[in-house]
Parts: structure tokens; sequence; C-alpha cells
């Protein structure tokens, strides 16, 4: 998939693709779907015996509730099962094999040891239903979990409950808006900075409020001016990145936090980019009255193709009886859950939370320490500046501004007619997967570049080599960059007509 | 510090490319006040030994798992995992990748997806399926907004109150922002189990936005599904299904076809561990008119420039991303890989296994049924059930600690939840109980009752 041999000139690879495109023309798909691959009568799960005496399922549930046929489910054995999803997963790159430093996503390297503690079958085997007393193990740790995540924060409580940051977002907005209930002064405003994730915005307006945009100032950070420009007895609460989208610390934080806090709003900090501040400063310190963890990017949990997360949220005091429930609590007996808690904004989701996610973090915690911690984040840090330094004649980052665990940079090959897209997909063919781009938006063509903390300084190295690189390219040969990526199983995949022509399922063609 | 791989060496370089003279004149312009002075109040950083040792010594003081012979259902389903779905789970390529923003470097993950959507439109008999959501109560939620946007002069949402606890717990959460949004519970049929359709009939006027039914239902039983979306439509509301229990899906009428608009739901049951209940996947499926309305990521088919199938997202514009305040959800991440450990579970059982599997669930839950029915402890609801059933004892945590001294979690007390069932206790039968299981329930729950 990435390019076997980088020293053969692009150009000679190029051509010999352009050979191969004969073969690959009849080549009508890189894997068959999985149900052009059925063959009735093929089964891939043998069930044992019976073994107790029983009348037909149809006659006992009713033949009038049943369905006549599972039509259109493919039928495999189970080898071709395991070709079928090992040659897929051949196609993705990943953060085990690539550099992937895809900004605010924080794709670090997960340690394996995480998985095979939630694969315990202590944790793995537990019922949600379990009685409580016999999953003391299980509860103790999610209490651990929470002591240690409110350390490293600065706040007060800790709820696991979220499945992913987006579900934490609204369950801090929720629980903001139930506070100002409580108050008896409900608002409808909540401030958002432009840089923000589309997430803030959408989760707001889930929580029943008006997002209102504040704009950053020239140097890329939030100005106390423009919060309280915007500021009435309307606005619940301010929701801001710490460092922001850029990678740049808010500075102006405490301030922003004294102004919310004269109005009787409140600071949510979304903690996407957490992974700058461990061990460096507290969110509780700036004054954050809510945050929100994403342990699939700081806390190292898998990020899945695109999930399962989980995304825990920490309050100050005051906001504490307004939690989701249930909350693990100790008492006499030992560790318990507990619903009866009347303030509770509720439930978003079934049950106590991502509970194998939990333990993954918490593992991750336990074998780094608060030393280790702080030094993921100086080293992340480093990285980013390093790349910055590094990168700084061709691709410049959009404001001087001193940044920490990301940087985004700006270009100006637009005149060579190759877009910020171009660039992406021809750092695939360096068996790189791009940085996020044209995000945020306020930065023109950005590329948001988040190395992490556990990449090599080689590999920063090829990754500054492949962008110069591509720069040159840009000045001698745009087309290719256009035309790119040439050594990935596909070329490049045109997602218009995906949208212009929805197929969303794949459909037997009798 | 083995996850970090810098060398002192290097580091120093580094700093000298940044031009910054140590770590800490990196940080240096953080506000001194907020610069943290003294080290994080946790424990030195530990071997993979002692990591191990610790999460060992907890998971030992879980002896509800594995340690004791299970009937606990009630939402999330003990079913054997086949070795397969964990080795392709656990492949770093599908694991450690992220959102599959760039088609050309995800076609693993965007193919397993479109087949995921593929397998639920199948299972559900609805014309689209989402890439997943977290889990069934919030994709339950989702789809009561879905609903809303489609039809915002409605305000009305009738629930089951034989939908799972946590189910209405969530809706009415993502609701709570929306207070002109009504919501009402429509008792059970005390004889059936299922819903009272004479009281959700009172209740279908044309302020009804949608129904939301399990199916089956937190007691095990298969709701009328065919007679409630009736009712629904005919007030021109829509009919939602929410399943807990997916293998049900295996043998009963697809939703789609006894008139779900949405059918929602949780798909731990195919191939993922029970782990406390989480993560586990939610699936949404809705019929294509309604296409524009849905929250969640899409997977759609498209050529590369050769002219080869490939997959990407689509239809992007409802998103968050893109759309922002205006988006149809918050969702971001979903649970992907998740999604696959279904798709790979589905693959593996095909048409023929799902159909036998749900038949055999059916037969050891009417079988324990039954045998229990035999010793004096009856079923408290006569409705058709899948896998678990309700069953009435004297005196319910008396009854489950003289299981649990036997070695045996009964089942789950209905009693915090519905007032009504203080004797109610819900007991669910799977392929992973054995026939020797159900004899000493049988010989427990005589010797309570």
């Amino acid at each position: 998939m990435a390019r076997a041999d980088r020293t053969k000139p692009i150009e000679m690879e190029v051509h010999e693709q352009h050979q191969a495109q004969g073969q690959a023309r009849i080549e009508q798909s890189l894997v068959p779907l999985i149900f052009e691959e059925s063959v009735a009568g093929r089964r891939g799960v043998d069930l044992p015996a019976r073994g107790f005496p029983s009348r037909p399922a149809v006659e006992l549930i009713g033949a009038d509730l049943c369905r006549k046929n599972l039509r259109g489910l493919p039928e495999l054995s189970e080898p071709q099962v395991m070709r079928h999803f090992l040659r897929l997963s051949h196609l993705n790159f990943a953060q085990a094999l690539q550099f992937y430093p895809l900004g605010s996503c924080t794709m670090k390297y997960n340690p394996v040891l995480n998985d095979e503690c939630a694969a315990m079958p202590g944790f793995a085997d537990l019922h949600p239903h379990t009685p409580d007393h016999l999953a003391q193990g299980a509860l103790e740790l999610m209490a651990r979990l929470e002591q240690a995540l409110a350390e490293v924060s600065g706040m007060d409580a800790v709820s696991l409950h979220p499945a992913a940051g987006a579900q934490g977002e609204l369950a801090g907005l929720l629980i903001i808006r139930a506070w100002h209930h409580k108050q008896g002064r409900p608002r409808t405003k909540v401030i958002i900075p432009d840089t923000a994730h589309g997430t803030n915005p959408a989760s707001s307006t889930l929580a029943g409020f008006e997002a209102v945009v504040a704009r950053s100032g020239k140097r890329g950070y939030l100005e106390a001016a423009e919060i309280r420009r915007l500021m009435s007895d309307d606005v619940a609460a301010l929701m801001v990145t710490n460092p922001s989208t850029l990678g740049i610390f808010e500075p102006q934080i405490c301030e922003i936090a004294d102004v919310l806090h004269q109005h009787g709003a409140m600071l949510y900090v979304d903690g996407a980019n957490f992974n700058a501040l461990l061990g460096v400063a507290k969110f509780g310190d700036m004054g954050a009255d809510v945050v929100h963890f994403n342990l699939h990017k700081t806390f190292s949990t898998p990020h899945g193709g695109g999930g399962p997360g989980a995304g825990p949220i920490g309050v100050k005091r005051h906001l504490e009886p307004f939690l989701p429930v249930p909350r693990v609590v100790k008492d006499g007996g030992g560790w318990r859950l507990d619903s009866d808690r009347p303030d509770s904004i509720g439930k978003l989701r079934s049950f106590h939370g991502n509970f194998a996610m939990l333990v993954r973090a918490y593992a991750y915690i336990l074998a780094l320490g608060a030393d280790g911690l702080a030094q993921v984040s100086r080293r992340a840090i480093l990285g980013a500046n390093y790349i910055r330094a590094r990168l700084r004649e061709h691709f410049p980052t959009a404001t001087d501004e001193p940044v920490l665990h990301e940087c985004v940079l700006t270009h100006d090959l637009e005149e060579k007619g190759v877009s910020t897209l171009d660039i992406a997909k021809r750092l695939l063919d360096f068996g790189i997967h791009p940085p996020t781009i044209y995000f945020p938006l306020v930065v023109h063509g950005a590329i948001m570049v988040e190395p992490t903390e556990t990449e090599t300084k080689q590999t920063l190295d090829e990754f500054v080599a492949a962008m110069e690189h591509i720069y040159n390219e840009a000045q001698t040969n745009p087309q290719l960059l256009k035309d790119a990526p040439h050594t990935l199983a596909l070329s490049r995949v045109d997602e218009a007509q995906a949208a212009r022509h929805p197929v969303l399922r794949w459909q037997p063609k009798d | 510090m083995r996850f970090l791989p810098q060398t002192e060496a290097e580091i120093a370089q580094m700093l000298q490319t940044v031009g910054a003279a140590s770590m800490e004149d990196l940080i240096a312009h953080i506000p001194a006040e907020l610069r943290q002075k003294a080290a994080l109040k946790l424990a030195p950083g530990l071997s993979e030994a002692q990591v191990t040792a610790q999460l060992q010594a907890l998971a030992a003081l879980n002896p509800g798992a594995g340690q004791f012979r299970s009937f606990l259902g009630g939402g999330y389903y003990r079913h054997y995992i086949p070795a397969a779905v964990r080795a392709i789970i656990s492949r770093a390529e599908f694991a450690t990748s992220y959102t599959p923003y760039q088609p050309e470097a995800s076609q693993g993950t965007l193919q397993a997806i479109f087949e995921f959507q593929t397998l639920i439109t199948q299972l559900t008999g609805l014309e689209v399926a989402n890439a997943s959501m977290y889990d069934g109560a919030s994709a339950a939620a989702e789809a009561v907004l879905m609903a809303r946007r489609a039809a915002p002069r409605k305000d009305v949402v009738a629930l089951s109150r034989a939908l799972w606890p946590d189910y209405r717990l969530a809706i009415r959460t993502y609701l709570s922002a929306q207070p002109q949004i009504k919501i009402v519970e429509i008792p059970f049929d005390p004889q059936s189990g299922a819903i009272d359709l004479e009281r959700l009939r009172a209740a279908a006027n044309d302020r009804l936005l949608c129904t939301v039914a399990g199916y089956p239902n937190m007691f095990g039983v298969v709701e009328p599904l065919e007679a409630i979306s009736e009712i629904a439509h005919r007030a021109g509301a829509w009919s939602i299904s929410a399943t807990a229990e997916p293998l049900a899906l295996g043998l009963l009428k697809a939703p789609g076809e006894v008139g779900a608009d949405i059918a929602v739901g949780e798909g731990q049951s195919f191939g993922l561990p029970v782990e406390y209940g989480g993560p586990g996947v939610g699936f949404f499926a809705a019929r294509l008119t309604h296409l524009r309305q849905m929250p969640g990521r899409l997977v759609g088919q498209t050529r590369d420039r050769q002219g080869r199938r490939a997959f990407c997202l689509t239809i992007a514009t409802r998103e968050q991303h893109i759309r922002r305040e205006r988006a149809t959800s918050n969702i971001c991440t979903n649970h992907s890989l998740c999604a696959l450990a279904v798709a790979v579970y589905l693959s593996l059982l095909g048409a023929q296994g799902l159909r036998e599997l749900a038949e055999r669930n059916v037969e050891i839950a009417h079988y324990a049924a039954e045998r229990l029915a035999a010793v004096g402890v009856g079923r408290r609801f006569a409705g058709p059930f899948f896998n678990e059933f309700v069953v009435e004892v004297g005196d319910v945590p008396k009854a489950l600690r003289a299981a649990e001294g036997r070695g045996l979690l009964a089942g789950v007390a209905l009693g915090r939840d519905y007032r009504e069932l203080q004797r109610g206790l819900l007991i669910c039968a799977t392929e992973t109980n054995q026939p020797a299981d159900i004899d000493l329930l049988c010989e427990t729950l005589r010797e309570v009752a």
C-alpha cells in the first residue's frame, strides 16, 4: 500500500502504475463484498446438539410472528470470513503501522497490554446487572479512574458515563442548563469560538442553546474583550477548547473565566487537546466549571476506525449533584452504584459507561504515573514545535504564537494549482496518513499536524522530508500531486459521486 | 518510559532546532499562575508486569464474572463469541485507525462498515442504516429526535412502559432541552406484558409524533409491532422499534416488514462481550425517504479514477463537522470497531446459523420457563417471548441471595424500575445456559417461592 521503495523516482513508479492499469480495470473491486462471496449452504459457526427436549421454536413463539427468511445474509465458512476481513484490514492505514498525525485526534500508540487487561475474564465477562457486591473490582477501578482524572484536570468530581466526547459535551451542557434552571434563571445562549470543533455548536443546539460565535483575535486566540462584547444575562456558558485547535494555549483564559463568572455564566473546557496539558496546567485552575475528556485521545484507548471511545466529564463541586447516574459511591458495605440523585440530568446511554475503555485508560495511567504523564505532554509539545520549526520555510504556521502539542500549517501552493487536499493525497504515497485538513475553518487550506509523543525523531524527520519533497514536486510537476495517490490500491476516490448518487447498501441483483 | 521513544540526546537536538533551552521553555508562555508547580498526585509509573498484577487483582474482585452460572439479561446478553470475531477486531489495522476521512487509506474500515450497513438493513427490513451509534439507548433517543425533525409541529412521544428503563431515561435526557415535547408512557397490559393497545389508541391523536416500543421488550415479550405501527400511522406518527436483543431479528418479522419507520437497537449480542455494560454498538435503520434527516455517519459506494469500486463517507452535509449548529446530531466518533465485530459475527453465522441460533434461544428459554412452571414458579406474563421472561417469586431479594449461595445469578429484579412488579424476576436463557443450570435454577426458586 505504501511506497515500498522510496529511493525509486516516483515518476518511475507512476509509469509502472499506468502499465498495471490494464489489469486494474479488469479487477472491478479490491475485495469483493462479503455478500458476493456467499454460497448458499455454507456456514461459519456450528451449534452444539440441543441436549433438551423442545418443540420447534416457530411453534413456541407463533408462526405469525416469524419472518420467512433472512434474504441476502451471507453464507460463508470460517476460513472465507477470516480471509475476507484480513484482506480488508490490509487496505487500512493505522497508527500502529504508519505515522498518523491527525490534528486534534491524538493518534498516539495504544499499548497492547491495555487490550489484554480489558479482555481479562473478570472484566469482559462481567454483566452490567451483576449485583454490586460481586463487582467490587470494577467499581473500584471506576472510582480510581475518576479520582485520577480529577487530579490531572483539577476538577472536583468526574462521571465516566458518556460514551464519547460529543456525548460528554451534551452531558456537560445539560448540566449547565440544569444548574441555571435550578437557580431560577434559565439561559439561552452558549458562546463558541470560531476555532471550535463542529461537535461544540451541534451539542449546544441539542442541549437547547443558541450557539453564538466568538471571533478569535488577530493573534489566533480568544480575547476577553470579545467575550465581554458578547456577554449578557442570556449567556449560559462559553465552550472553549484549550489549547485551541490552533494548538495555542488560550492566554486570557483566567480573565475570560472571571468575566463569565461575574455574569453568572459557566466555563466549559473541551478536553479534546488535553494531551498538551498533563502535568502542565489544570482546567480547574483556569476556572473551568465543566470539562470533558476523550479517553481515546489523551489516554490511549484505540480509535477503532471511528470508535468506541469514552467521554468522561469533570465538574466543580457546585455541579456535582447534576452529574449523570449512576454514581460510584463507597459506604460501609463497599462500593456501590447510586442512582438516587434527584438533580441528576439522568442517563444518555445504557448502564455505567464504556467500561472496557475505562479499563484501558486506567491501565495507561498506571503505566505512566505522575512523571510519565508529565513527560507525555512535554514530548508531545516538543514534537509539534520541532515539526513547526523544520517546516517553517514552506509551510509556516497560521500564527506566530507559541504552539503546544499541534500546529496548523499553511502553504502558498494554490498559485501552482495545488490544493491542501492534493498535498494530503500525495502524503499517502510516502506511507504517511495525512494530518487533519481544512480545519480549523479560520485558517485557509489548513494542515493541522499533531505528531504525539510516541513518534521517534526519525519519523518526524521523514515527515518533514516528505513535505519538503511534495513542496518541490508542486513547483515542477503539480499534476503529480493532483493525480495522487499513485501507490495505493486505489487512486483518488470520487467522493462527489457518492453523495450525488447514494448507494448505501448492497442489494441482490435479481 | 516504554511508550516514549525520544532519547535525551534527541531531545537536546530537537530543542536546539526549535530554539528552546529546555522543555520548560516550551511551556513558559503559559501564564505562571496556571503552570503546575507540584507533581501530579498519582503513583509513579509501573512496569508492564506491575500493571498486569494490579489489573488482575481488581479483576479478581469481580466474582460475578465467570464464577456464577448466569441468567442475567435485561438489555445485555450472554452469547458465545467465535474466536474469529476477536481475531479480526484485535487487528491493529482496524483497531488503531480512525474515522476514514481519507478513503484511499481506509477502504478496509469503509467496506466493513458498508457491509455492516447492509446487514442491518437486511435484519431490520429497512432501506438505509448508518455506520453505528453508541448504543441502543442513545440510538432510540436519536430516533425520536429524527422524528421530530421530520415533523416539528408534532409534540407527543409515546413510550411503551415496557421499554428498557435506560432507554426511556436516555430519551428523556436527550429531549430534556425541548420541554415543549411531551413524553407519555403507555402502560403494559398486565396479562400479556405487551403494550396496552387501547391506551395507545387513546393517546394517538394528531399531536402524536412517534411511538417507541421494545421488540422484544424489557420483559422479553414480543410487542405487537404491526398493531402499534398501524395506530401510529393512522395518527400520522412514526413507529420506532427498539431492540436490545438483536438475535430476535433472526427469527421475528423484520421491523420494517411490520410497519416500523425507524428500527434502532443494541448490537452487543452479535460478537461483543458484556464488559460491564460497554462498549456495545447502536444500530439505526430508516426509510430512504428520510435519509437527509438521519443522524450519524454513512458510508456510500463510489469509484476511484480508474473506475474501480470504492467506498467513502458520504451525505456528510447532515453532520456536525460541516453543518455545525444545524447538524442532525452531534455524533462524531461512533462505535466502528464494534460494528466491525457485528459484521464478522453475522458473516460467520450467515442466514442459516442466525436463524438456528435464534431458534435455539427461544427453545432453551421456553424449556426453562416450562421447567420453572412445573415447580410452581409461573410466568408473570402470557405474551409470546424470545429468550427472557418474567417469573413471580414471593421475595425477590431472598431468592437472589439463595441463588447466589448456589453459584447462580438467577436474574434481574424488576421491583426497582417497576413498582408494580415487586415480585418480578427477569430470567434470560441463551445458548450459553446448560440444562443442568436450569435444573439448579428450578431447585433454588422452588425452595424460596
